[in-house]
C-alpha cells in the first residue's frame, strides 16, 4: 500500500497529519504530502485508511502496489 | 429595527434570524433537506438562497465562477463590499492574499502557542475557583481566543471587550441594521492604524509587524489590504472558536454519558473535537451569485445572496451515518465545519488546538457538571451560531495539577 496526497485538492486542513503523523507531513504553507516514497508498512494500513476517510478535500489517494 | 415576522413556510420565505432557527436550527434543516434542498427567501436584498445538503454546499463552495466571496455575510440590506483579504477575495487575487498568511496558521507556528492556551485556560478555570456555578460562556468560553489572538496579533489582552463589541455589531446587529456596520468598521480600522503607528520602525514577533513587512511580488500590502486583513483576523477567530468551546462544553453538561465517557478515557480527545465540529460547526459563510446558474436542479439568480451552510451539509445524513447522532468516537468524519475549497479556515489549527486544550482543562478541573435547573443556554445569530449563555452547576473542583 502506498498512500499520496493530490497538491491539487488539498487545502491544509491538516487531517492526515493529524491521524498519520508517520505517514504524512505538512509544507509550511500547511498543505499535506506523504513522508518519504508513500510506502505505508502493515501496521498503518489501517490509519492510511483512516486519513483517506477523514479528507474533507478527498485529496487523500491510496493505491496498492 | 424591527424582529423579523415569523416564518411560516422555510422552503420559500427562511429567515435565519427566527428565534426557532436560532434556538433549535436542526429540524428546520431536516425538512428542507427532504422537500427542497435550496430554500429561498426574498427577505433579504436580491433575494436569499440555502442550501442544506452536502452535495449542494461543496458545489457552491468549490463554484467561484458563479458564485463570488465579495459577500460573506447575507443582509436585510447589503452595504458596499469591504475588502477583508484573503476571506472576501475570489481569484485570482485570493491565492497571493491567502498564501501570505498561511505560514503563520501552520500546524507547526500553531503548536507553539499550546503552553500559552493551556496557561490561559487555567487562569480562567483559577478564577472560577470553588465556585458551586459560573457561566461557562461567560467566564470562560468567550475569553480563550479573544486573549490568544489578542497576543498573536500584540494587542492588549484587555482591549476584549472593544473586540466582542465590534463582532457582536458586524455579524449579528448588521444582519438587520446596515446602519451600525461602517462605523464598526471604521472604528477597528483607527484601532489598528494607532496600532501600526505604535510600532514605527520596530518590528516584533507579532502578526501586525508581520504583515508590515509581507510582500506581494515585491510591494507591501496596501492600507485597504494591510487593515482589511487585520479586522478579518480579529473578526474571524473569536466567536467561532469562542462557539465552538462553548457548543462542546453545552453538549457534555447535556449528555452526561458523553463527559463521563470522555473523562475516563482521554484518548477519544481528537474524535470528539472534529464530531462536536461537525455537529455544532458555528460558521455558515455566505457568496454572492455573480452569474446566473443552476445547482441541485434550483436556479440561481445573479445578485441573489447565498448561505452556505456548513452546519447544515454536516447533518446530511446522506453524508454522515446517524447524522443527528452525536458519536464522540465517530472515526470517519469528513465534516466541512472548516469550509471546503480554497477558503478553508486559514485558523483551523488554531481553532483545533484552543478547543482541545479549552476541553481538556476544564474536564481536569470539573468533571461533574451540568446546566443549573431552570436555567437555560442562549444562542447566538447570524453568521455564527454558539452559546453565549451557559448556566452551569459545577461538581467539586479537582485541584490543579
Amino acid at each position: 500500500m502506498r498512500v499520496r496526497v493530490d497538491a491539487e485538492r488539498c487545502q491544509g486542513h491538516n487531517r492526515c497529519c493529524a491521524i498519520a503523523p508517520e505517514l504524512f507531513e505538512a509544507d509550511e504553507l500547511g498543505n499535506a504530502h506523504a513522508r518519504g516514497d508513500g510506502v505505508v508498512p502493515p501496521q498503518l494500513e489501517a490509519k492510511a485508511q483512516l486519513a483517506m476517510k477523514n479528507c474533507p478535500e478527498h485529496a487523500v489517494r491510496i493505491t496498492n502496489e | 429595527m424591527s424582529k423579523p415576522l415569523p416564518v411560516m413556510d422555510w422552503a420559500t420565505d427562511f429567515d435565519h434570524r427566527d428565534s426557532r432557527w436560532i434556538e433549535d436550527p436542526f429540524p428546520i434543516w431536516d425538512e428542507l433537506r427532504g422537500r427542497c434542498p435550496v430554500a429561498r427567501s426574498a427577505r433579504f436584498e436580491d433575494g436569499a438562497y440555502f442550501a442544506s445538503r452536502y452535495a449542494e454546499v461543496r458545489e457552491i463552495a468549490y463554484d467561484s465562477e458563479h458564485f463570488s466571496s465579495r459577500r460573506v455575510i447575507v443582509r436585510e440590506k447589503k452595504i458596499t463590499p469591504q475588502p477583508a483579504p484573503p476571506i472576501t477575495s475570489d481569484p485570482p487575487e485570493h491565492t497571493p492574499a491567502r498564501k501570505l498568511l498561511l505560514p503563520a496558521f501552520s500546524p507547526q507556528m500553531i503548536s507553539r502557542l499550546e503552553p500559552r492556551t493551556r496557561t490561559l485556560c487555567r487562569e480562567l478555570l483559577d478564577a472560577i475557583g470553588d465556585a458551586k456555578t459560573c457561566d461557562a460562556a461567560v467566564d470562560y468560553a468567550q475569553h480563550i481566543p479573544v486573549r490568544l489572538i489578542a497576543h498573536m496579533l500584540g494587542v492588549p489582552e484587555s482591549d476584549g471587550d472593544l473586540f466582542r463589541k465590534w463582532i457582536h455589531l458586524v455579524l449579528e446587529v448588521g444582519i438587520s441594521d446596515e446602519s451600525v456596520i461602517l462605523p464598526a468598521l471604521q472604528e477597528m480600522s483607527a484601532y489598528f492604524f494607532a496600532e501600526i503607528k505604535k510600532r514605527g520602525g520596530k518590528r516584533g514577533d507579532d502578526l501586525i509587524s508581520f504583515l508590515l513587512d509581507a510582500r506581494i511580488d515585491g510591494q507591501p500590502l496596501s492600507d485597504p489590504h494591510l487593515v482589511g486583513t487585520l479586522r478579518l483576523l480579529l473578526v474571524a477567530g473569536i466567536d467561532t472558536t469562542w462557539s465552538g468551546i462553548g457548543s462542546s462544553l453545552w453538549h457534555l453538561a447535556t449528555h452526561p454519558e458523553d463527559r463521563r465517557r470522555l473523562v475516563a478515557d482521554p484518548s477519544l480527545m481528537p474524535t470528539a473535537i472534529e464530531e462536536f465540529l461537525r455537529a455544532y460547526a458555528p460558521v455558515t459563510m455566505a457568496r454572492e451569485v455573480v452569474k446566473e446558474t443552476t445547482v441541485g436542479g434550483c436556479p440561481f439568480k445573479e445578485k441573489g445572496q447565498v448561505l452556505l451552510s456548513f452546519p447544515a451539509a454536516n447533518r446530511d445524513p446522506a453524508m454522515f451515518p446517524d447524522a443527528d447522532k452525536v458519536l464522540i468516537d465517530r472515526a470517519e468524519n469528513r465534516h466541512a465545519a472548516f469550509g471546503l475549497g480554497r477558503h478553508r479556515c486559514l485558523g483551523s489549527n488554531l481553532a483545533r488546538l484552543e478547543m482541545t486544550v479549552a476541553i481538556e482543562e476544564w474536564l481536569a478541573r470539573f468533571p461533574e457538571f451540568n446546566m443549573t435547573e431552570g436555567a437555560r443556554a442562549t444562542w447566538s445569530e447570524g453568521t455564527v451560531r454558539g452559546p453565549r449563555r451557559l448556566p452551569f452547576t459545577l461538581g467539586k473542583a479537582r485541584k490543579p495539577v
